[in-house]
């Protein structure tokens, strides 16, 4: 019996969510039972021993020249196998862009129950409930497991990375596992870095998300200054993204991301029901708005009533005296 | 060749919630169900590939009650040529179950691609689609933002963090759509008469037993009060006090 937790790399190094999700893991194993193993799909064991720093005492690496890239239909029957050889009753794994695409395909080889993007997992009375936002945010929901192992994967930035044990190491397995590799499948042929290097609005701590409020595209050179000030990222509303003045990746709400930085400033943004679905479990919210009914006022806790043009220049000048 | 299109009827995003007795389910007392605002773009999808080929044929399934079939009127309206309902009492809350009960259904059709949106915006599990791919045993590439048929094959990039993925994908194959793939097609008033007329086949959906249980559904815990710092360039020495010693955020 163990928990089982995918380690999500790209371009050789362990991403946060990894850490994340085995310090959920180390939790849990509290009442649900240990040892945490960790299972690797790559080309190498470079950096993977590591891994015990942050709570796995084992890592099994499924080793294959194909996994120099994200395979999704490979990988998945390694880590199917790898919870069949652990006997895990619980597989985690980050809700990430890999883990949304891995997950569900594990979950279809196991034949088990996943719960997506969970904010938060209890296992008292050794029985495991997932809780999760549903509708973005709008509700949330309590899902329990009928299969063994239970799987769920965890929204970045929620549970908190444990500090590295310094000098722990885990011990490094090869997995066997069965993947025919020449049968047809999806081939990564390479990647593109648009947003050069910045996090992605679902793993920022802060983000400024501008609205209809900035008049044009060509105004949101304000906002992008802001977010540079204050280490940000830039977000924006449906109503821009549908205007075309910004690409769809930067869309907050329902039919775009759901954020849940430390940080959440909205700059001319109303705040359609379907915004504040995406971003209300932010831990707090600033509003720079003219107009003082507005709805985004009700979920800040911060609230600024005045002309952007004018204030949002003056704050990026501000923070970066300080800063 | 055969194309289908998995869609299925949400609540609109503007709905308030509010949680019905049994203390589970969204009440749905005064609420809007549309088609979910990515399966849309999967359905532009599907049509523009049967455009350029000049040839064959968009099938529309969904798992879902009695109402899915005013969505499933309107897919046919936008283009699609039949659909498949499999019918259910309840709403399912079991991705697996949807994706088995769908593969079963999809099988027998050997299409050359299934489209699906990346997520249902009412449980936003994005799970479905690559279930769908592994029950069929098919290549599958999510959250697809670009996308180009050549031949026997597709080209396609997938958003991720901070980039996108570039991928050569054989056919047949499961892709699931982001917002930004397309701009999707309103129905003409001519698509709307003509969708009268096609078919929609009725069959019981096969979900078997549940996989995960629900056990509640819940408001988000209410956000404490907060307050105005001021009007204007004036309010800013005080915005950022309270942002430094009160929020402790900088």
């Amino acid at each position: 019996m163990s928990i089982l937790v995918y380690v999500e790399q790209r371009d050789g190094h362990v991403r946060s969510v990894t850490r994340e999700a085995l310090g959920e893991a180390k939790r849990l194993a509290g009442a649900l039972g240990g040892p945490v193993t960790a299972v690797a799909c790559g080309a190498s064991d470079v950096g993977l021993a590591a891994l015990g720093e942050s709570g796995a005492e084992k890592v099994l690496l499924a080793k294959h020249d194909a996994f120099a890239h994200y395979d999704g239909a490979g990988q998945a029957i390694a880590v199917a196998a790898a919870a069949k050889a652990t006997g895990a009753k619980l597989v985690l794994m980050g809700a990430s862009s890999t883990g949304k695409d891995l997950a569900p395909r594990v979950a279809a080889l196991l034949g088990v129950g996943l719960a997506s993007d969970c904010t938060a997992l209890d296992a008292g009375g050794g029985k495991l409930v997932a809780r999760r936002p549903v509708m973005a945010g709008k509700a949330f929901e309590k899902l329990a497991f009928t299969r063994s192992p239970a799987m769920a994967t965890l929204r970045p930035k929620v549970f908190p990375a444990p500090a590295p044990e310094a000098g722990k190491s885990a011990t490094v397995e090869p997995l066997a596992f069965e993947w025919d590799a020449s049968a047809p499948r999806a081939l990564v042929t390479g990647t593109t870095g648009e947003t050069g290097g910045k996090p992605d609005l679902t793993e920022s701590e802060i983000i400024v998300s501008g609205g209809r409020g900035m008049k044009g595209p060509e105004n949101f050179v304000l906002i992008e200054k802001l977010a540079d000030a204050l280490g940000a990222t830039v977000g924006a509303s449906r109503a821009v993204v549908d205007a075309g003045w910004r690409p769809h990746g930067d869309q907050v709400g329902q039919t775009g991301k759901t954020v849940s930085p430390k940080l959440y400033v909205a700059v001319g943004i109303s705040g359609a029901i379907q915004h504040l679905a995406g971003m209300s479990s932010s831990r707090c919210i600033v509003a720079i708005n003219k107009d003082a009914d507005a709805p985004i006022f009700k979920v800040a806790d911060y609230g600024l009533v005045g002309d952007l043009f004018e204030v949002v220049p003056a704050l990026t000048e501000a923070v970066r005296k300080f800063r | 060749m055969l194309q289908v299109v998995c869609v299925k009827q949400v609540p609109d995003t503007e709905t308030r919630v509010k949680i019905a007795a049994d203390g589970r389910s969204l009440d749905p007392a005064g609420v809007t169900l549309i088609l979910n605002p990515y399966d849309e773009f999967a359905v532009e999808q599907a049509l523009r590939v049967k455009e350029k080929l000049g040839a064959g044929e968009v099938v529309a399934v969904t798992v879902g009650g009695a109402g899915a079939q005013t969505m499933l009127r309107n897919v046919l309206a936008m283009g699609a040529d039949r659909a498949i309902h499999l019918k259910t009492d309840t709403a399912p809350s079991d991705p697996l179950a949807v994706a088995r009960a769908l593969a079963q259904a999809i099988r027998p059709l050997e299409p050359g691609i299934v489209w699906l949106g990346k997520q249902a915006v009412d449980d936003d599990a994005s799970q479905v689609g690559p279930m769908l791919a592994t029950l069929l045993g098919r290549p599958c590439v999510s959250v697809v933002a670009k996308f180009e048929l050549s031949g026997e094959a597709a080209k396609v990039e997938r958003e991720i963090e901070g980039g996108r993925e570039l991928l050569d994908v054989p056919l047949p194959a499961v892709f699931t759509t982001d917002k930004g793939l397309n701009e999707p097609r309103y129905a003409s008033l001519k698509g709307i008469m003509a969708a009268k007329k096609k078919t929609i086949e009725e069959k019981p959906a096969e979900l078997g037993e549940p996989n995960l249980e629900r056990m509640a559904l819940e408001l988000p815990p209410p956000r404490k009060p907060g307050r105005i710092v001021g009007e204007g360039t004036a309010a800013i020495p005080e915005l950022l006090r309270a942002l430094r010693e009160e929020a402790k955020v900088l």
